[in-house]
């Protein structure tokens, strides 16, 4: 292993063992729920990720299998009138339906690029937003109360961060093990050049709608955590355009495309949002906020925080061995060169 | 039946020109910029405000304060485009102008709820409430002055693009940015006016949308989605395209709107879907999508 690998898969074991510990250590009941609420977005950001961030498609309709996996729980849980720590065996369900909307859906909109793509992922977040509305079964505008759990209200948000934590943890490995693979180049062989990836024999259309079809299953998960969390959903927030935004600022934010990206721009975005709504009171300030914050990210960080680094950690390296000729590759292989030998087998 | 269905045609077609104005601005900053302007639904939003505060506070009449907010709102257009727009660079331009414009529409939208809170208002004046008798129906003035109005601005902007040399300028870099760059085309002065007009627009169509529904902040999101599905659906960058998508969507719904009102939204979305499964350059799109 090599430095940076060590320094790497360090950073990586030291961050799981804070994670690990982290409710225990920090045992008010304010700090676990907002540490839930930024893992379950952070989990909904990789997810995003492993589409978006790979295939170069910015879908703002993730919030669809969101929402799906949120009603797929509550639908379930009090049709089959489940209760308890059982609730959670609706966890697979919801991923399952998350990943059977997916189908159509990304049959429908992967047919058209760019800013179609964009538009007709809109379309189909509206439709479902209006079913949600409107729709016997989703409970119209009331929504869907989630049947008490009976945990004890002391460590009642622990659970939760587990289960989240494990979420996203999972996710995260999955979208590392897509880069690293032969499946990863070819969604970021899309990215790059569609046509050309095509004339190069990749089937665009099965990786492109694989990718979606992957990216839908954590979302559906986080969704339906989500919903046993707040133990409620109404149509506007299952269904929030908000979620979108939220998501891909915090790709954004922290690298579109790679794999720590997503979570740490939800570790920095979440956590700032929730002490912004707690301190200035004022939701409607706290909104101009993140969109102002939002274009300062886009305008002064536009590739990320992780890009950013890394072309820091270059230039460093480069003036510390004093050989401008020898140039040091990029850790994370961002130069498509050295990607292609480790992703090919 | 009959005479139900009549009248939900013509509320469709007139109401559906407003949209036309509004969606041809949208479709005018693409088309020029590349740039999909996901603020404009707001910007009406923030328009009609500017309408009612004119005519609550200072008495203008709503179409003379138009001559007040048109101006106001280009000048807007060209500041949100100077500032954020014009320094987006680089492959990932087109996704960052989405989220850019997404971040402008939702600080404009907590600006709006601090200034006037989630109350929902519409404006007035006698043309809003007195009615009159067309084709046997009875319809508010303000339908016909609003739809007059409509066609007579797109008209006067297809003559702008068709009929002056800043037209052509504009035509010409819509076609392509570098060759209109190169035969001495300023396409930075025109992109920033293109962006002035497809948000000045919104002024009339702010102002016709605030007096024939109630709005509140919160409104600009289901505008921008129809706009968006009604330039998606007419062709990206075509403005006749645009103008045809709006009043068919907007009588489709109007029509819908008979049988089942919640279900008329729906409608308008599957249209979209619907007709981009088979023409997935829409109604009267270039069909190849141009390159980056």
């Amino acid at each position: 292993m090599s430095l940076p690998s060590v320094l790497r898969w360090g950073s990586v074991a030291a961050l799981l063992a804070i994670a690990a510990v982290f409710p225990l250590v920090f045992t008010s009941e304010l700090v676990t729920q907002i540490a839930v609420d930024t893992l379950i977005f952070a989990g909904a950001a990789a997810a995003w990720n492993i589409f978006s961030g790979y295939s170069g498609y910015i879908s703002l309709g993730h919030a669809v299998f969101f929402g799906a996996g949120a009603y797929t729980a509550g639908v379930a849980a009090q049709d089959w009138q489940i209760s308890g720590s059982a609730e959670f065996l609706l966890l697979p369900l919801a991923a399952a339906v998350a990943a059977v909307i997916a189908v159509p859906f990304g049959l429908i909109a992967l047919r058209v690029r760019r800013h179609t793509f964009v538009v007709v992922t809109i379309a189909v977040f509206f439709i479902f937003q209006l079913m949600a509305f409107n729709l016997a079964v989703t409970g119209g505008s009331v929504g869907i109360n989630a049947p008490f759990l009976g945990w004890d209200p002391v460590t009642y948000n622990n659970p939760f961060y587990y289960l989240a934590l494990i979420i996203v943890v999972g996710t995260t490995a999955l979208s590392w093990l897509i880069r690293r693979s032969r499946f990863g180049l070819q969604l970021r062989a899309i990215r790059d050049d569609e046509d050309r990836a095509r004339g190069l024999g990749v089937r665009v259309m099965r990786v492109k709608l694989s990718a979606f079809i992957i990216s839908a299953v954590p979302m559906g998960l986080v969704g339906a955590l989500w919903f046993f969390f707040i133990v409620q959903v109404l149509p506007q927030y299952g269904f929030d355009p908000l979620l979108d935004l939220s998501v891909a600022l915090m790709t954004f934010l922290g690298g579109l495309g790679r794999v720590a990206g997503p979570v740490l721009g939800a570790l920095i975005l979440e956590p700032g949002q929730q002490y912004l709504t707690l301190h200035i009171g004022n939701s409607y300030l706290s909104e101009i906020i993140l969109g102002a914050l939002f274009l300062l990210v886009i305008l002064f960080l536009p590739r990320g925080i992780i890009p950013f680094l890394e072309e820091r950690m270059t230039a460093w390296r480069g003036r510390a061995a004093r050989a401008p000729d020898t140039v040091p590759a990029s850790p994370a292989g961002e130069h498509p060169a050295p990607a292609a030998r480790r992703g090919t087998p | 039946m009959g005479s139900q269905l009549y009248r939900a045609i013509i509320d469709g077609i007139l109401g559906g020109g407003v949209y036309a104005l509004m969606a041809v601005g949208l479709t005018l900053i693409f088309g020029v910029l590349d740039i999909i302007n996901i603020a404009q639904g707001i910007l009406v939003v923030l328009a009609a405000y500017l309408s009612s505060v004119l005519s609550a506070h200072l008495h203008f009449d709503l179409f003379a304060g138009l001559l007040i907010t048109i101006p106001v709102m280009f000048v807007i257009g060209i500041v949100i485009y100077r500032l954020f727009m014009h320094r987006l660079r680089g492959r990932e331009r087109t996704s960052m102008s989405l989220l850019a414009s997404y971040a402008v529409m939702i600080i404009i939208e907590g600006i709006l709820y601090l200034g006037f809170g989630p109350d929902f208002i519409s404006l007035n004046a006698w043309y809003v409430t007195a009615t009159v008798h067309v084709f046997g129906f009875y319809l508010p003035y303000i339908y016909l002055f609003g739809f007059g109005l409509a066609v007579l601005l797109v008209a006067g902007l297809y003559f702008v693009l068709y009929r002056t040399k800043f037209g052509r300028s504009l035509r010409a870099t819509m076609q392509d940015r570098v060759a209109a760059r190169l035969i001495g085309i300023d396409v930075n002065r025109v992109a920033a006016l293109a962006f002035g007009i497809g948000v000045g627009v919104t002024a009339v169509g702010g102002m016709v949308f605030g007096a024939t529904n109630a709005f509140n902040p919160n409104s600009g999101y289901d505008l921008i989605s129809r706009l968006l599905a009604i330039i998606i659906l007419g062709g990206l960058g075509s403005i006749g395209g645009a103008m045809v998508a709006a009043v068919f969507m907007t009588t489709v719904e109007s029509v819908v709107n008979i049988w089942s009102p919640t279900w008329s939204v729906v409608v308008f979305y599957a249209a979209l879907i619907l007709v981009l499964t088979f023409r997935p350059a829409g109604l009267f799109g270039r069909p190849a999508v141009r390159a980056q």
